[in-house]
């Protein structure tokens, strides 16, 4: 099997009037981050600084409700509508809300400050310290121009250092990089 | 005795890992990096990490809850 697919490899490279295959550095990721609650906020970031701390080469590429991470000022929250596997310790079990309980007005802000408060208790690092130490290891970051207009955002709502771009922008980085998530 | 110590004990992951990192550009070429966490994830990421990098783990070791390691700063 493998010496097959081998073969057909070699042959479409050696095809004449072909453009040759790009090979990504295999030293590089992208990251495509489209959530923006404090949970979802988490693996990017997370898995960009590692990255970079391992030596690749990361971009992110920042859209939608992503965008949000990059506002100057983060406001982070979680949300327990919808999210029927969030089960949060305590009196050393594990509780979940019932999804209709999660519409009561002040549900949401008290989630996140429980959520807040494992975070710093459990040594987690804050979502503006991985931003911080994102900008540092100099990630290249990527705000969505599109997601900008969308929202009504301008560059000065947004951290210093941003390069502006769209899906092409993104595209040509992914054909470049080994590595490509969508979070 | 490690050229450079890094207590990077409480924190969680990926901080550990991230703080070794900026850590070692303190270590000359060759020198080492004694590391000390609890986060038993650290075991398996700081392997990870020397493998991927090209920098040496010399010892690893845990005494009661405290992970040690000792790395060898052999990669830029």
């Amino acid at each position: 099997m493998s010496s097959e697919a081998k073969v057909v490899s070699t042959q479409l490279q050696d095809a004449p009037g072909k453009s040759p295959v790009a090979v990504p550095d295999p030293n590089s990721m992208s990251i495509i981050v489209t959530k923006g609650s404090l949970d979802w906020a988490y693996p990017p970031f997370i898995l960009a600084t590692t990255a970079a701390a391992m030596g690749l080469n990361v971009t992110m590429f920042f859209t939608f409700y992503g965008l949000s991470l990059l506002l100057k000022k983060l406001d982070l929250q979680v949300t327990a509508a919808g999210n029927t596997a969030m089960k949060m310790p305590m009196m050393g079990g594990h509780m979940g809300l019932p999804n209709l309980l999660t519409a009561i007005p002040g549900v949401d802000a008290a989630c996140s400050v429980m959520m807040k408060n494992l975070i710093k208790k459990k040594g987690v690092a804050s979502i503006d310290d991985l931003r911080e130490m994102a900008v540092e290891a100099e990630i290249r970051m990527i705000a969505c121009q599109m997601t900008m207009d969308l929202f009504e955002y301008s560059k000065d709502d947004m951290i210093d250092g941003l390069e502006i771009g769209g899906a092409a922008t993104y595209i040509e980085t992914a054909t470049k990089s080994h590595i490509n998530l969508f979070i | 005795m490690a050229d450079h110590t890094l207590d990077a004990k409480g924190l969680n992951c990926p901080l550990p890992i991230l703080k070794a990192r900026k850590a070692l550009k303190e270590v000359p070429a060759n020198g080492t990096l004694e590391i000390l966490a609890t986060d038993p994830g650290s075991v398996a990421d700081f392997e990870a990490f020397c493998r991927q990098t090209g920098n040496e783990m010399l010892e690893h070791s845990v005494d009661g809850s405290v992970y040690r390691f000792l790395i060898k700063h052999t990669a830029a």
